[in-house]
């Protein structure tokens, strides 16, 4: 079966995001009153799997996130 | 005569001057580009450069080609992994090494020269140099920021300090936990540095400090 698969990837709570802090300071700079700006990371992918929760899981862990350093979540639906 | 193996993915640029610095120090070098096997060497390089163009992370994409389980062989035999730069960060990646490599603390490339203090001289890339020596050797990268949760698990060879070898927040300059700039694994056999020793091996380069580290690795190989 396939699937459509969106990944977000984000930075730890409580680790600097340097990208994060410049975009949230230029947006300031147009006037925003933007605070505490992060910038995740996004990946969408076509899937074909019969186990895809599991697989996506490991492709986060294996490749996609750095364990250490970030948390994941993920939307997985079926491809009409 | 002992040989090593200069590995070379898509991206590397730093694998000319790591192979000449090897010869200097009295080895026999090879660049090998990633999808050849490291067979018939007696340890292995993972020069800088920019492999895959840094996609997703620095290093991440270069730590899952084939060629690194013939390098985590050679990490677990305690033959010498040395990581330069963009080689630490796929170390680390390929999780020969503990710790992360993040983005700069102020978000910019940085290259320039820093002072370092030799913090641990019992690995093979270090023996060389006197406990507590401050050399000097420059750093180019975006993504040095090193991180750990628990720097225990790690053995800090090399630390960013200031002339005289004290490690303040002046003398960091990416934002790196407690100052580390190289680390190397339990046994001592896979150290990754953020600075480029190979940049100085030279006197003609500003820095002959770096060459120390090739020439250790290299006495430490013939034994």
């Amino acid at each position: 079966m396939k699937w459509r698969v969106t990944v977000t990837v984000r930075l730890k709570e409580g680790l600097n995001d340097p990208e994060g802090r410049v975009i949230g300071k230029a947006l300031k700079n147009l006037s925003y009153s933007v605070e505490n700006l992060r910038v995740p990371k996004c990946f969408e992918f076509e899937l074909e799997s019969d186990n895809p929760e599991e697989e996506v899981e490991e492709m986060c862990r294996k490749l996609l996130a750095n364990p250490l350093i970030h948390s994941w979540e993920y939307s997985i639906e079926p491809v009409s | 005569m002992v040989k090593f193996a200069v590995v070379v993915f898509p991206g590397s640029n730093c694998d000319f001057e790591t192979e000449r610095a090897i010869r200097k120090a009295g080895a026999e070098a090879e660049r090998v580009w990633y999808k050849t096997s490291l067979k018939d060497f007696d340890g292995v390089i993972l020069p800088g450069g920019f492999s895959y163009a840094d996609y997703l992370r620095a290093g991440a994409i270069a730590a899952r080609q084939e060629i690194m389980e013939e390098v985590k062989e050679f990490a677990r035999e305690g033959r010498p992994v040395l990581g330069i730069c963009n080689g630490f960060q796929i170390l680390t990646e390929a999780g020969l090494l503990s710790g992360a490599l993040r983005p700069n603390k102020i978000p910019r490339f940085l290259c320039r020269w820093v002072h370092l203090r030799v913090n641990d001289i019992e690995t093979p890339f270090t023996s060389l140099y006197e406990p507590g020596e401050v050399i000097r050797m420059p750093i180019a990268h975006a993504e040095g920021n090193y991180y750990v949760d628990d720097p225990s698990k790690v053995r800090v060879v090399l630390q960013y300090s200031d002339e005289n070898g004290n490690i303040t927040e002046e003398a960091n300059p990416n934002g790196s936990v407690l100052n580390i700039a190289a680390v190397a694994n339990e046994k001592g056999n896979v150290l990754g540095t953020m600075p480029h020793p190979e940049r100085a091996s030279d006197r003609f380069l500003g820095s002959e400090d770096g060459l120390r580290v090739f020439r250790s690795m290299v006495e430490w190989a013939r034994r």
